[in-house]
This record gives C-alpha cells, sequence and structure tokens, in this order.
C-alpha cells in the first residue's frame, strides 16, 4: 500500500507528518521517532534529514501541495525549481515508503 | 547516477551529544512494591498511603520528561519499586514516547495485563523490557519476594510478553532459594528471542538507601555472596576474563582523592518523590536536589541573567552535580587505602556505597574492597596476601599492562 502510493506520489498531492512518528531536534539536526511498530525498519532506530529533507519536512503540514512546497523553496534559495521539485518527490516518496508522512 | 537518500538511518549513539546533556534519565516512579523481596533495598509496602501520598504526581512527572526531552534526552528508565503500581503508568508511558523518548522498563511483570503488552506490541518501548526473575518455581520465588501466589503473576506477565511479541530480557538476584536453579534460569534465558547475552546477576547486594531499617540491612548482609562466591560466579561466564582484559585495559589505576571517580551526576535520577540523584544509590541528603523547589531558592543560581529558572532538572546537572563532583575525600583510612588502590574497575566502592553501608561518602566498605581482591588474585593483579594499595604505581602499571596483554 505505501510502496503502490510512494511510486504514485505527484507534485499536486498534499502530505502531512504521520501521527506514528515524532519529531525532535536535538543541537539543530532533525531527528525522527518512530513511535508506532511498523514504523522503520528496527524499534530501536531514529532517523535524521539531510538540510534539504529539513527544509521540506518542515513544510508538510496537511495544507500545501508538494508543488507549492517545491515553489516556494525555489524561490527561498533561487535553485532550479525543477531540481527542488525533484528533491521534493524524492525524500516525500521514501517518507512515504517507511510510513513516516501520510498523503491527504 | 545513484538515487539521492534523504532519510538516514541512526543509532542512538550516533546522536550530536554537545547540546543534548542526557542520554538517559532514570525515573523510579515508586518505592511500592507488590513484592516484598527480602534483599530489596527500596521496596515499601504497595498498599501503604502515606508513601503513595508523597509520590509525585502525574503532572509533575510529565513536567520532568518534558525537561528531560528538551535536554535532548532520548530514553527514559521507568523503574521502583513497582512502575506497574502506578496508575498512570500508561499515561505517563505514552507522555514519553510522544515526546519522542524511548522507554526503559524495569519490573516484575507481575502487573503485565493483555491490554498493557497490546499497548506494548503497538506502540512499542523501543528497549527490551528487563523483567527480574526472583526463582523458577512458585516455592523459590515466593520464598525471595515473601508474598504467596507471585510466581503465578509473574509467569503469566512473562506469557503475556511473549505472546505479543514483546522484547524483553531477564535477570537475577542470586538467593538462597532461587540459587540451585541457576541452571534451569539460564535455559530458560536462552530460550528468549532478545537475550544476547548470559543474564545479569545480582550478588553483592546493596544495603537500604533511605538507611531507614538497620535490622533488614544486617539480613541484606547475610545473603551477599562471600568473595569466593562472587568469583566463583564471574567464572561461569565464559566469557569473563576476555572481557576483563578488554576492561582493565582502560579502567585500572588509582583513583586518586577525588571523591566521585564513576559517571555519577552525568545522568539524572530522580527519585519518587521529585528529588535529583546523581545516581539511584546515593540518597545523602545533602546530596540530591528537589525539584520542586525550582532554582529560585538557590542563592547565585542563574547569575547570568536567570535563563535556568523554570528548569531544574537542567540546573541540577550543569550546576549541582558537577559542584558535587568536584568535592575531595577526607577520610584518612580512604585517602590511605582506596585513593591509592589500582583496582578500581574491580571495586564497587563509592560515595553511595558508603552511605548505604555507614552514612559517611568516602569510608571503605570492606565487604566490596574484599571481593575487588578476590577478583584480582583470581586473575593474577595481586599475590595471596598483597594490599592493592601497598603496590607502587609503576609496578601495577606494569601488572595490569601484563594482564592485559596475556593470551587466553
Amino acid at each position: 500500500m505505501n510502496e503502490k502510493m510512494a511510486d504514485s506520489l505527484t507534485l499536486d498531492m498534499i502530505c502531512a507528518a504521520s501521527d506514528d512518528v515524532v519529531a525532535r531536534e536535538i543541537e539543530g539536526e532533525l531527528i525522527l521517532v518512530p513511535l508506532a511498530a511498523g514504523i522503520g525498519d528496527l524499534e530501536d532506530e531514529l532517523y535524521t534529514l539531510n538540510d534539504t529533507g529539513k527544509e521540506i519536512w518542515g513544510r508538510l503540514d496537511g495544507v500545501r501541495s508538494l508543488r507549492q512546497i517545491a515553489t516556494e523553496l525555489a524561490n527561498e534559495y533561487g535553485a532550479p525549481t525543477a531540481e527542488i521539485q525533484r528533491d521534493v518527490t524524492g525524500l516525500v516518496g521514501e517518507l512515504v515508503r517507511r510510513k513516516m508522512v501520510v498523503v491527504h | 547516477m545513484p538515487e539521492p537518500t534523504y532519510v538516514v538511518k541512526l543509532k542512538q549513539d550516533q546522536i550530536p551529544r554537545r547540546a543534548a546533556l542526557l542520554g538517559q534519565v532514570d525515573i523510579e516512579l515508586t518505592e511500592r512494591c507488590n513484592n516484598a523481596c527480602i534483599h530489596c533495598l527500596i521496596n515499601q509496602p504497595d498498599s501503604d498511603a502515606n508513601v503513595r501520598a508523597r509520590e509525585m504526581d502525574t503532572t509533575f512527572v510529565k513536567d520532568i520528561l518534558r525537561q528531560a526531552a528538551d535536554l535532548g534526552c532520548l530514553t527514559i528508565r521507568f523503574t521502583g519499586g513497582e512502575p506497574l503500581l502506578r496508575d498512570d503508568f500508561v499515561e505517563l508511558y505514552l507522555f514519553a514516547r510522544r515526546l519522542g523518548m524511548y522507554v526503559l522498563l524495569f519490573t516484575n511483570a507481575r502487573r503485565m495485563t493483555p491490554e498493557l503488552a497490546q499497548l506494548f506490541a503497538r506502540i512499542p518501548l523501543g528497549r527490551a523490557i528487563e523483567v527480574t526473575v526472583y526463582g523458577m518455581h512458585p516455592e523459590s520465588y515466593d520464598a525471595a519476594v515473601a508474598s504467596c501466589g507471585a510466581f503465578a503473576d509473574f509467569w503469566r506477565g512473562v506469557e503475556l510478553l511473549r505472546a505479543h511479541n514483546v522484547p524483553f530480557i531477564v535477570k537475577q538476584s542470586i538467593l538462597p532459594s532461587n540459587r540451585p536453579e541457576m541452571a534451569e534460569f539460564e535455559a530458560f534465558a536462552a530460550t528468549l528471542p532478545h537475550m544476547e547475552q548470559m543474564p545479569g546477576y545480582a550478588m553483592n547486594f546493596e544495603l537500604r538507601g533511605r538507611r531507614d531499617n538497620p535490622a533488614k540491612n544486617r539480613f541484606i548482609q547475610t545473603l551477599r555472596l562471600s568473595p569466593a562466591e562472587t568469583v566463583s560466579m564471574l567464572n561461569r561466564n565464559p566469557h569473563y576474563v576476555k572481557e576483563m582484559r578488554e576492561f582493565a585495559g582502560k579502567f585500572m589505576g588509582p583513583t586518586g582523592d577525588k571523591l566521585f571517580n564513576c559517571s555519577a551526576g552525568r545522568i539524572a535520577c530522580i527519585d519518587a518523590y521529585g528529588n535529583a540523584q546523581m545516581c539511584m544509590g546515593l540518597r545523602h541528603p545533602a546530596m540530591v536536589y528537589d525539584l520542586h523547589k525550582g532554582v529560585g531558592s538557590v542563592p547565585n543560581a542563574c547569575p547570568d541573567g536567570g535563563d535556568l529558572k523554570d528548569l531544574p532538572l537542567r540546573y541540577a546537572l550543569t550546576e549541582f552535580f558537577p559542584r558535587l563532583r568536584e568535592l575531595q575525600a577526607t577520610d584518612p583510612d580512604y585517602l590511605k587505602r582506596c585513593a591509592r588502590c589500582f583496582l578500581k574497575g574491580l571495586c564497587e566502592q563509592c560515595p553511595a556505597r558508603s552511605w548505604q553501608e555507614y552514612g559517611t561518602l568516602d569510608t571503605p566498605v570492606e565487604y566490596l574492597c574484599e571481593v575487588a581482591h578476590a577478583q584480582a588474585r583470581d586473575l593474577g593483579l595481586l599475590g595471596a596476601d598483597e594490599h592493592a594499595w601497598e603496590i607502587e604505581r609503576e609496578e601495577s602499571r606494569e601488572r595490569v599492562a601484563r594482564f592485559v596483554k596475556e593470551e587466553g
């Protein structure tokens, strides 16, 4: 189910962090702590995102579409929109696959 | 071109530690217990209303959990007494997990229910539960915990954990009633999927940290294994000598006259009444910080403008404990023996054990000294009549170096 959803992700979709994961910031680093069983591979595993991922994660609010998020980031950082869109769908796809993000 | 990796897995020790003051906070949720173990250093009767009334309330524990999370804490240890006696256990557990902390639970498993086991399966603790086993049969178990029917409850609890695939490991306190069952216990432990090594044993029992029951303390002393029995127990582990060689290379050498030569105060331990302690065993009134007070009542607590005002746990860790860690030992016997002894690492001498035994912080604990010397003689670090504190520094270094390099 999550694999299928991740593979069919489009920029018009709206996503949000899953309630089954807790995001914490420790010394500027975003740490994702699985809360429910089945999130992540092992029970005591933690996850972190790179700087791009952190920027995207903070905007997954269940309101903005992935396209809107990519446009905002492209404008903010003066980066090519296509490149940012690739990053957004790449990251969100991985997070959906890991059940850390849900598609609305 | 390879796909970029956006999500990186981490183990807990890979988390940045500079700002994360705390790897773990130990919280003793209650001193009450449904067991009345004959060797216990803390237990109070489970139905004691006075004790219960003094315990931290739910709001207070949640506030501590929040402070711990703000300090970067990743693991909360809930212990006791029996933590599952608290009516708000589930609420506190979920609160800690939703703050993004894992929970290490120390329990006797007697209060495990199908609902709780299901909860742990659905929202995992992230750490294997540690269950203490006091016997493998009703007769031995119930005798050790002085509670009729306790074994049946314990076994039911363990079966629930197994049925719901909740990770747990077992450990044992070696007592007269269960000592003949060690092989059976170890065979049972070997069937548990999360037991990665031999079970841990408690055998050199601590006395009661509240110093509240001299008669019980005297009895606990009779339950301790002798130094020779301790050595024999340690040698049951086939990796013992190899582990000691690795350990000795890092941790042997005279401690000097500093009082604290351990990690006390680097993590926080909170007792059932809201006092922050440097370790779970050290309950000397001058060495604990009452988290109810905040830091407002401490002179010069916040010289830089008071940013610790509402963060008593941070204050305890960054101001109160570090000052205590600078204390020097003054007991002449300690300075003559312990301060010059190279068996640090083998010996459990510390301010907490001194407090429990003598009500002081730096009196040499004879029993621990004898156990450490017996171990050292067994490992070939000391001759039969030698005292470790009499060995010259250079000679002790050479002995440790030789031991570390030896084969087998």
